[in-house]
């Protein structure tokens, strides 16, 4: 009995001392670029097997927070950290944040009405009376006229929203606030939002997870969770009346006019951008660095990792549905690097 | 008495009689159902690869929580070591050194630190060790389980050290022994069988707890290189898996499910027949 | 068993005192004691410590919401202006349909292990009912969103609804999560307990009360009922707060079937949140320190709510096995 222990103890302390030559990095925050993250992360770590980025999707605004208190070296959201944020930080931490767009994804509107398997449109006034509670069946006129020949069942909406602090809603409810200035004065866009209506789902995940399994309910979701989990998702009206399916066009075609005109510090929103082909609820999302990391080690893998997910890792893209950064924005990101100290 | 009355109460008493045993088989059927449930989805899920291979990637298929059940061992390795001793050194003074006054004020705070809601225990474990040095750690999430390992193992060593003969005891300091010397030599061996038991079931407790680690150890993907970087657990990975949408990961979530739950009753199991066997008294 | 130097203390002469204190020390008790005492008086101190630091991290959120926190239905992180009401109500309404469906199943069940089941079988089947007790919360959540919400989506909602689809209870649509489906897996979580402790303070009433209900001519079941059980009540109360106590506090399987939405509504097909489901979902993510505290304030309230209830369920166990529980 005391060998067995004692030989226990010894295999536990070989196996973390064989560990402890790891460089273990840890970063949190958004689900909506989570697919694309963790496979980055596997693909970097075995081609740098000392270096191990641990990242858990909790949310953008998780990341937000957890990068202020300091508990992970870098967070990551879809929603630009706002001013009182940024000082937030710089009081804590000693100094400022730099945002580093990763890919370009789409958030799109997700449902389950067993009766219909076609594509479903929704206008943007549909959009928003439903999550504000004014749409409740799923024949009501905003959405049957959008889709004629398509027989809606007059059933009740479940409406799914995200539970937790997420870019991804603050995403959703940008578009809205932009489509909507009633939806702007009285719910306003955030990533923690007070929901008119709905059930709340525990990241991306959990929202797909929720319209899988609840009949007659709409959700919205990055486009991978869609695809990966065969969920229909429904086109979207944009700025210029065209109703759009999300795609890598679509999205490319969003963030085309940001393109140009990126700002120094990258906090951009691209929803409802103009263009007949735009995708109107497109979005950026950013991994959040301090401008300042005192571990040197750290310091050094964090800028590798960063010139290689600007350069090789925007390959792994496309394959999971996130488009590719627009050249000019990654050429500005490579230049910003050297900022990191 | 008239007849009607008497037959009425007597189908009154057969009906509610039959009533109860149905409540009594109905509720230990549930246990049965939750293991059948489990070994049947959870037992179709578990191959050598779950055991020894790490998490994939999100989306692709396969892939394991070897890091999870290790994750699990570390942490209860650290909360038997920080809970266990306080547990045994306080029950001993309960036992066999309180006063009136004193004693009385620790059995209720200990009773009081029992009801604590498990994720409370989180907020205070957080507050305490993880926000002083801005990590995520194995140690705070071992902290955290350990304060929940105190009171169970308290109350039943206390049972059990009272429950030694006083014989025992008066021969030993009659042969001229210390108190401490008695206590060390002859009432903790004689009681030491209950109160390992009591110990094995405190660590069992904490195994499942999933709320005090959300906050505490976090999570990860990967293995956790010593005892300071945040760590996988067995109850967080059946959390994050199950309110996701990937059929993978819900296959994994049973089967994860199904390996908790059955060291969770292979010990409780264990433990209550040890302690029915040698006719004391359970207390947990 | 080697005897050191013995000393055999007889009356004490005068002055020995000192020496007496001097020998015990020597031979290691007092050191034993002071040792067993600090592990003893760690206890307190980390509970003390749990208090002062929940009641020191939620120092914001009650200096700007003082007792109005109490009342106030809104949760809005945006305007940062945050309310307990919503959670105190889910926190109360899922404890309450839990007790509603465990009590009765639960006493029922005690009072055929106490009073009709033969012994050996007694004892195994409350063994196998302890076990019950020893599954993890997440195990329970795992199966209440895989069988226990589709049931409610397809048999149970819809049966209800048929039946008594007037009441404000069952009214509106059923998700399969809400505040229904958190009480039935409550409720599953809580029965153990009010089955083991129930079991224990009926297997106490003396046999004679039994027997003297019987003598009278009461059937079994009236003797049960209307002696047994009455002699036992307080325990068994105190066996419903323990429950209650243990209730409040869950918190993973409660959260994966509420349906995590702050609203207060009638319905109990309704999707709400309950204060250890919403702390566990937006503690790593409440960005601004005001909605932590606000968090951890809530955190206080939960403490609080369990503190008394078991308090007073101890208070009532031990007032039956001391007393037999008279019936005043």
């Amino acid at each position: 009995m005391k060998r067995m222990a004692l030989s226990v103890l010894l295999t536990v302390c070989l196996t973390v001392v064989a560990i402890a030559q790891t460089l273990a990095i840890n970063a949190a925050g958004a689900t909506f670029p989570y697919p694309i993250y963790s496979k980055w992360f596997d693909v970097y770590h075995s081609q740098h097997g000392s270096i191990q980025i641990n990242y858990q999707s909790i949310g953008s605004g998780g990341g937000i927070r957890q990068l202020i208190a300091g508990t992970v070296d870098f967070g990551a959201s879809d929603v630009p950290m706002n001013d009182d944020q940024m000082k937030d930080f710089q009081s804590k931490n000693g100094c400022g944040v730099l945002h580093f767009p990763t890919v370009i994804g789409a958030v799109v509107p997700i449902y389950n009405v067993p009766k219909v398997s076609a594509d479903l449109k929704f206008s943007q006034k549909a959009l928003v009376g439903i999550y504000q509670g004014s749409i409740t069946r799923w024949n009501d006129p905003e959405i049957a006229n959008a889709n004629p020949g398509v027989s809606l069942p007059k059933d009740d909406m479940v409406v799914v929203h995200r539970s937790d602090g997420s870019g991804t809603s603050f995403i959703w409810t940008d578009f809205l606030s932009k489509a909507s200035s009633d939806w702007k004065n009285k719910v306003g866009a955030g990533a923690s939002i007070n929901w008119p209506v709905g059930l709340g789902g525990k990241g991306n995940e959990g929202v797909a997870g929720l319209i899988k399994q609840t009949p007659d309910s709409i959700g919205y979701v990055e486009l991978i969770y869609a695809l990966q989990n065969q969920i229909p998702f429904g086109l979207v009206q944009n700025a210029d009346g065209k109703f759009i399916k999300a795609s890598l066009e679509g999205v490319t075609a969003a963030a085309a006019s940001a393109a140009k005109s990126m700002p120094d510090d990258f906090r951009v929103s691209i929803t409802n951008a103009p263009g007949a082909t735009a995708y109107p609820i497109a979005s950026f999302t950013w991994l959040l660095i301090p401008e300042t990391i005192k571990d040197g080690a750290k310091r050094d893998a964090i800028k590798d990792f960063l010139k290689w997910m600007l350069t090789d890792g925007q390959q792994y893209n496309e394959a999971l549905s996130y488009a590719k950064l627009p050249k000019p924005v990654g050429d500005k990101e490579l230049k910003t690097i050297s900022k990191i100290q | 008495m008239s007849q009607a009355r008497l037959i009425w109460r007597k189908s009154l008493n057969a009906v509610m009689l039959s009533l109860t045993g149905v409540a009594a088989f109905g509720v230990v059927s549930i246990l049965f159902l939750i293991l059948g449930y489990l070994v049947w989805n959870g037992g179709r899920s578990l191959n050598l690869d779950f055991f020894t291979k790490l998490p994939k990637p999100v989306g692709e298929a396969g892939g394991g929580m070897a890091n999870a059940i290790v994750g699990s061992l570390k942490l209860l390795f650290l909360a038997a070591l920080a809970g266990l001793p306080v547990g045994l050194l306080a029950g001993v003074y309960l036992a066999e050194f309180g006063g009136k006054a004193f004693a009385f004020v620790i059995r209720y705070t200990t009773d009081l630190l029992n009801g604590v809601p498990s994720i409370v225990i989180g907020i205070f474990a957080y507050s305490l060790v993880v926000l002083p040095v801005k990590h995520f750690s194995t140690l705070a999430g071992g902290f955290a389980l350990g304060i929940m390992v105190i009171p169970i193992t308290v109350r039943s060593t206390e049972e059990f050290l009272r429950a030694v003969p006083g014989a025992l005891r008066e021969g030993a300091m009659a042969l001229g022994a210390s108190k401490w010397r008695t206590i060390a030599t002859v009432v903790l061996p004689a009681a030491s069988g209950g109160i390992i038991t009591g110990m094995l079931l405190s660590l069992a407790r904490v195994a499942g707890e999933t709320a005090p680690l959300l906050f505490t150890a976090f999570s990860n993907r990967y293995w956790s290189p010593g005892w300071s970087q945040p760590i996988a657990s067995l109850p967080v990975m059946i959390y994050t898996y199950a309110i996701a949408p990937y059929d993978d990961w819900h296959r994994q979530a049973w089967a994860a499910g199904l390996i908790l739950l059955g060291l969770v009753l292979l010990a409780n199991v264990g433990c209550r027949l040890v302690l029915t066997r040698r006719g004391m008294t359970r207390s947990v | 068993m080697s005897t050191t130097s013995t000393t055999v203390e007889h009356a004490a002469p005068p002055g020995a005192r000192p020496r007496a204190f001097i020998q015990r020390l020597r031979q290691g008790d007092e050191i034993a004691h002071t040792i067993t005492l600090v592990f003893a008086a760690a206890i307190l101190l980390i509970t003390s410590l749990l208090v002062y630091e929940l009641w020191v991290q939620s120092q914001l959120s009650r200096a700007k919401f003082g007792w109005a926190f109490f009342w106030t239905s809104i949760w809005d992180p945006i305007a940062n202006n945050f309310g307990a009401l919503p959670f105190i109500y889910g926190t109360l309404v899922t404890s309450v349909v839990s007790l509603l469906i465990a009590v009765p199943l639960g006493l029922a069940a005690a009072i055929f292990l106490a009073e009709l089941a033969p012994r050996r079988l007694s004892d195994g089947v409350a063994f196998l009912i302890d076990l019950l007790a020893a599954v993890p919360s997440v195990i329970y959540g795992l199966l209440g969103i895989f069988v226990v919400v589709p049931l409610m989506r397809t048999v149970i909602g819809p049966a209800l609804k048929s039946v008594l689809g007037e009441l404000p209870t069952f009214k509106g649509p059923n998700y399969g999560v809400g505040f229904l489906t958190a009480g039935i897996v409550l409720a599953i979580m809580v029965v153990p307990f009010i089955i083991s402790v129930s079991r224990e303070v009926l297997l106490t009433v003396p046999g004679d009360q039994r027997e003297a209900a019987l003598a009278l001519g009461a059937t079994r079941w009236e003797a049960t009922w209307q002696v047994v059980v009455p002699w036992a009540r307080t325990g068994i109360m105190g066996s419903i707060f323990l429950a209650l106590a243990r209730a409040l506090g869950e918190t993973m399987a409660v959260t994966m079937v509420i349906g995590n939405n702050p609203k207060i509504s009638a319905s109990l097909f309704a999707p709400g949140y309950t204060i250890a489901a919403v702390i566990a979902n937006e503690f790593t993510e409440a960005t601004g320190d005001l909605y932590l505290n606000a968090l951890i304030e809530l955190g206080l309230v939960l403490f609080l709510m369990t503190f008394i209830l078991n308090g007073l369920a101890r208070l009532l166990i031990v007032a039956t096995e001391r007393g037999g529980g008279h019936p005043a």
